[in-house]
């Protein structure tokens, strides 16, 4: 297992915890990406104060903008490495964007928060979400040889 | 348009630097490598060995939040706001199934997250990503259509 990183997966976790956890804390909110980042694709009106908005805006921008100075320092760590046409990377993201407001949750809010506040019905989530891609991923490898 | 509330400016910045932190965890534990999100996702090893790494992001993530939630179900309050928002639904529902079938497919179809895909834009802003700078406006036009479609019904979103 050439690829098998533990030590640098543990650490980004650790460091993926503690952004959720300063949300938590301070703020008293849950770190989810999809609910946070879905939150900006509502109409204007649709909060009641402009904080609401606000917050959502500057957390998203701060994991973009995080992903701007990451991809100066170590453009390696985003090398895409799998065959995916344009159109299927198009239909991806589009699932995970209607999936993920649908189900409430993606693998930060329910993945990481959800499991860590022990609610069941994250736990559901994600069995659902994992051995759907488990299940995808290995279609994907057996029916297509990994392209797709 | 309602006035920011006092102390509006201090969330919203740990709002920023929650962000900025969350980013540089997932670039270090590696989940803005779809290759190693498939080899996570592969558990059957059809493309050679299984590689479980992405198993200890999560662990990490839950190895320090778990025992901060526990303190945190203590207080009344958190440091910087009036109350806590937490999630109330518990039902778990055909939403709740459906969504996370839609969110898998497309997880395992383009081995990107919303997390790492908007991290990844940012890199892909770069020159790093182009995968990226196309899985997420597709994924934000994902999430617009679903909360258009639930205007549409006349429902909450």
């Amino acid at each position: 297992m050439e690829n098998f990183t533990p030590f640098a997966s543990l650490v980004g976790g650790l460091l993926v915890g503690l952004s959720s956890v300063l949300l938590l804390f301070l703020n008293g909110r849950i770190c989810g990406i999809s609910g946070i980042s879905g939150g900006l694709t509502k109409l204007p009106g649709a909060y009641e104060n402009h904080e609401e908005r606000l917050w959502r805006l500057a957390f998203t921008g701060g994991l973009v903008l995080g992903g701007v100075g990451a991809g100066m320092v170590a453009p390696a760590a985003f090398a895409f490495a799998i065959e995916r046409s344009t159109l299927s990377l198009i239909v991806a993201g589009f699932l995970v964007g209607v999936g993920t407001q649908l189900g409430s949750g993606c693998t930060s809010g329910h993945g990481i928060c959800g499991l860590g506040r022990r609610s069941p019905r994250s736990l559901a989530a994600v069995m659902t979400f994992m051995v759907t891609a488990f299940a995808t991923v290995t279609a994907i490898s057996v029916i297509f040889g990994g392209s797709l | 348009m309602s006035e920011l509330v006092p102390g509006a400016g201090k969330r919203i910045a740990v709002a920023f630097a929650a962000g900025v932190i969350f980013a540089v965890g997932l670039t270090i534990g590696g989940m803005t490598l779809p290759s190693k999100v498939v080899g996570f996702l592969d558990v059957v090893g059809t493309q050679g060995g299984w590689d479980p790494s992405l198993a200890f992001v999560m662990g990490g993530g839950l190895l320090v939040f778990m025992p901060v939630f526990q303190l945190v179900r203590k207080r009344q309050r958190p440091l910087l706001d009036m109350r806590f928002r937490l999630p109330t639904a518990k039902d778990i529902d055909a939403r709740l199934i459906g969504g996370g079938v839609l969110f898998g497919l497309g997880w395992g179809l383009g081995g990107f997250c919303p997390g790492p895909a908007l991290t990844s834009f940012g890199a892909g802003l770069m020159g790093a990503s182009s995968e990226a700078l196309v899985f997420v406006p597709a994924m934000l036009a994902g999430m617009a259509s679903y909360q258009a479609f639930q205007r549409a019904r006349g429902a909450k979103p």
